[in-house]
């Protein structure tokens, strides 16, 4: 039997860039194939020729045995094979029939079959194992988890026999993501091939059968999963044995730079207290929604505060960003695009809005002197950059993330607040991110750490807390914790 | 830290004026084709050669130079991601308040600071309703529009004001965008060479000054301005009071030409206002537009305008094209944008 899909040799280059050079993929119906690379190895490019965005410029692609070269994204799922993208691509104000069927509207002398479009509905929910799932809802009231159950079934409706999955975890709760990981085992028994691209690796053992990986382009190693090392695959992906994933910098807990008393938001967090220490990394863990983004936001002073105090070395900043980074803190945004970054200005620009300060002469900026600074930062944090006036938008979503960090060391921030800041990117810059906030506590700096990744938080952080529906639920130095201690804590909170 | 990648290139700052130049780059090459044609028809027609004369790219100057020095304002509004749809009403209510204060024998230096005065306020109350309701400045501006406009009525009484020339209104004002050979100097009237340093000093802002790149960040991503400690309303209110005073210019300019001030002349100029500042590259979803951009679409539709009245062209045609090459301005543009971005 031949493959589902089969590509060999295939190239592209953008300008003078080499984006793909010769590689060669294959999937089998029935199985999930897992993506592996890191940003900028050419995985996103691969699945764009794939999904008729770009065409190749050499290498051929067979779909079933056939010649496949889809001319558009139309095209290639009209031949079945379908994208779910991070970013979901839904109608909010639709329901969930609407949207299932946008396009593929079926109709009778150009009136909707309402009938016929509830069956077919009814059908493709049954097949992904969610029968129970009412089509008349409006979408945006779905969780995001959900919403992915719809985009998937919107793949289903134009008969997808291939269905590749960009990190389709990275913004789903865990439970959310368990009940991913049995649709695509549906998928998979009912004879779909699926591509399943995510930095998790642990999460790819659970779902995938055999893995590819990519870097700098070419195709460095492929496999089945069952007989491979983490240390292999890691290895393969970076080009080079990772002796340590999480670098240490030795740093030891000074005297109490921020505190929280009865801290309270809108809805979230609710009455949190706190001490974050001088060279110290206070790891925050929790399910997505359990009020750790907004306990930044709060102590940041973006979201309004409805009680309690955020001091800083004993002093309280009155309620405004600005007053908070005069007071020493640092804020780095989960959500780079929508606002962590002005994604159309430059790297000079992001890395220094929240401290023009030294460049200030009478009102006029002194670019000469701020770009050098500017310089000095991209080299110190090995940005991948064509110079400091080059735009956000250009560069990889870690080497963004970097500029984002920049910013608040730029800030000379005593406190960094950081948000996720190593989601979505690859496993080399996660280590360099490590290994800065090493530094950052080593300097006597404090750094406040949310993350979904339980496994960086116990292996980076002195101390960890864990928060579920606003309240801080525990806190214990992170050789007391284990990752299923931590889960238990966030979950079992969670249901009281 | 490794050194594996490779050092940065260090001209970046050259590089950072070539993009200058680089952005106003599409409006300029339309302004060359759109003169070459005119150039060329004006050649072939009988009676024609006129076309090319500093003569008549004088009069071009003088016509543009309302319409431009409002877009420069607009400029910096549609750079922030607002859009002011008031700016028309009030080049007429400034005008207005102008004649009016001439007209009560106000010394002109009083006059022409209350004409001033009145588009910085008409801003500064665009501004504030924009930070302080929380709506959208499309909304804002469509109601402040209707208001000024009123108000220009009210305080001229539902007529035109007209100051006595030969007593009231001073010699330079009279002159300021008149082409006549005596009010000429260096070749171009005052106020050409007025609008022309304004253009100036506001490139700078933009460009070199601290507030100028707030402008440029609360247009590109107002949530990353405020995460970073920008003063988000404090800022809108500036520029929205700025783009006011600019206003303010082009209606003493209004009344240049006019020499007179009639609330209702200023109707519908909002949109040409806003059609030189995205002919000239100015992105309606903010972040991106150039001053010297803005100045080639105000030249662009001056051009047009011109050159079509002395091919014989009548105005409903002139209206047509002005159409096309607005859409067409924006879609090269965008065009160019994309291939830059791949």
């Amino acid at each position: 039997m031949p493959a589902l899909l089969r590509m060999t040799g295939i190239s592209k280059r953008f300008g003078a860039t080499v984006a793909l050079r010769d590689v060669a993929l294959e999937v089998h119906a029935g199985q999930a194939l897992a993506l592996i690379g890191e940003n900028g190895a050419g995985k996103s490019t691969l699945m764009k020729i794939l999904s008729g965005a770009h065409p190749p410029d050499a290498g051929e692609m067979l779909l079933s045995g056939e010649r496949y070269r889809p001319a558009n994204p139309h095209a290639a799922r009209l031949a079945g094979v379908a994208m779910i993208y991070q970013e979901l691509n839904l109608a909010p104000d639709l329901s969930v029939e609407d949207n299932i069927m946008l396009g593929q509207e079926r109709q009778r002398l150009g009136w909707l079959d309402r009938r016929a479009q509830r069956r077919k509905v009814a059908a493709v929910l049954e097949r992904l194992g969610h029968p129970d799932f009412s089509p008349e809802t409006e979408v945006r009231r779905l969780s995001v988890g959900a919403k992915q159950v719809v985009e998937i079934a919107r793949a289903l409706v134009m008969e997808a026999r291939l269905i590749v999955f960009d990190e389709p975890t990275s913004s789903l709760t865990q439970a959310d993501a368990q009940r991913l990981f049995e649709v695509i085992g549906r998928l998979k028994q009912s004879g779909c091939g699926i591509v399943y691209i995510s930095h998790f690796l642990e999460e790819i053992r659970n779902v995938c059968d055999r893995y590819a990986v990519l870097r700098d382009g070419s195709t460095a190693g492929s496999g089945d999963l069952a007989g491979a090392s983490e240390q292999h695959i890691v290895s393969l992906m970076v080009g080079r044995t990772v002796d340590e994933l999480f670098p240490q910098v030795p740093h030891t807990p000074g005297g109490v730079l921020l505190s929280l008393t009865g801290l309270s938001g809108r809805e979230s967090p609710r009455e949190v207290s706190l001490n974050l220490r001088r060279g110290e990394i206070l790891g925050i863990a929790g399910l997505v929604g359990a009020g750790r983004t907004e306990l930044l936001r709060c102590v940041f002073a973006l979201d309004p505060v409805r009680s309690g105090q955020v001091r800083v070395a004993n002093y309280a900043p009155s309620a405004s960003p600005r007053a908070r980074i005069d007071a020493g803190l640092g804020f780095v945004s989960e959500d780079r695009k929508g606002e962590g970054l002005a994604q159309s200005r430059s790297i000079a620009d992001n890395m220094t809005y929240s401290r023009l300060g030294p460049y200030r002469r009478w009102g006029w900026l002194a670019l000469r002197q701020r770009n050098a600074a500017v310089r000095n930062w991209i080299n110190r944090l090995s940005i991948k950059a064509r110079s400091p006036e080059a735009e956000i938008q250009t560069l990889s979503g870690g080497n963004q993330q970097k500029v984002a960090i920049a910013r608040v060391l730029h800030q000379e921030a005593d406190v960094l607040l950081l948000d996720e800041p190593t989601r979505g990117i690859d496993v080399g810059t996660k280590a360099e991110i490590y290994r800065l906030m090493g530094e950052s506590a080593a300097a006597g700096k404090g750094v406040l750490f949310v993350s979904s990744y339980v496994t960086e938080l116990l292996a980076v952080c002195d101390r960890v807390a864990v928060m579920s529906r606003g309240r801080l639920r525990a806190i214990r130095p992170a050789a007391e914790w284990t990752e299923e201690t931590v889960m238990a804590c966030a979950i079992a909170a969670e249901r009281t | 830290m490794s050194n594996a990648f490779p050092p940065i290139e260090t001209e970046s700052l050259s590089r950072g004026r070539l993009n200058l130049l680089g952005s106003a780059l599409g409006p300029f090459l339309t302004l060359g084709i759109v003169i070459l044609f005119f150039a060329v028809t004006d050649q072939i027609r009988e009676n024609g050669g006129t076309f090319l004369s500093q003569r008549n790219f004088r009069t071009i100057s003088v016509q543009t130079a309302t319409v431009a020095v409002a877009a420069l304002g607009m400029t910096v509004v549609i750079i922030a991601g607002g859009i002011d749809l008031s700016s028309g009403t009030t080049v007429a209510l400034s005008a207005t308040v102008l004649a009016w204060g001439l007209k009560h024998n106000w010394p002109w230096a009083i006059a022409v600071a209350a004409a001033l005065a009145t588009g910085g306020l008409a801003g500064f109350l665009n501004g504030a309703l924009i930070s302080l309701l929380r709506v959208v400045p499309f909304i804002v501006t469509l109601g402040t529009m209707t208001i000024y406009l009123g108000v220009a009525k009210m305080i001229a009484e539902e007529t035109t004001i007209r100051p006595d020339q030969a007593t009231q209104v001073p010699h330079w004002l009279q002159e300021l965008l008149s082409t006549r050979n005596e009010a000429l100097w260096l070749g171009l009237p005052l106020g050409v060479w007025l609008a022309l340093g304004l253009a100036l000093a506001l490139a700078a802002v933009l460009r070199y000054s601290v507030f100028g790149r707030y402008v440029y960040a609360l247009g590109s991503n107002e949530s990353t301005a405020r995460l970073c400690g920008i003063n988000v309303p404090a800022n809108k209110i500036a520029l929205y009071t700025l783009a006011g005073l600019f206003v303010g210019v082009a209606g003493m300019y209004q009344f240049s030409r006019l020499s007179s001030g009639n609330p209702t002349s200023g109707l519908g100029l909002e949109l040409r206002i806003i059609a030189a500042v995205v002919i000239g590259g100015g992105s309606l979803s903010g972040g991106r537009g150039t001053v010297l951009g803005t100045l080639t679409g105000a030249a662009i539709m001056a051009v047009i305008a011109s050159g079509c009245t002395q091919l014989g062209l009548n105005n409903p045609v002139q209206d047509v094209i002005l159409g096309v090459i607005i859409i067409a301005a924006v879609t090269l543009d965008q065009v160019r944008q994309r291939r830059m971005a791949g």
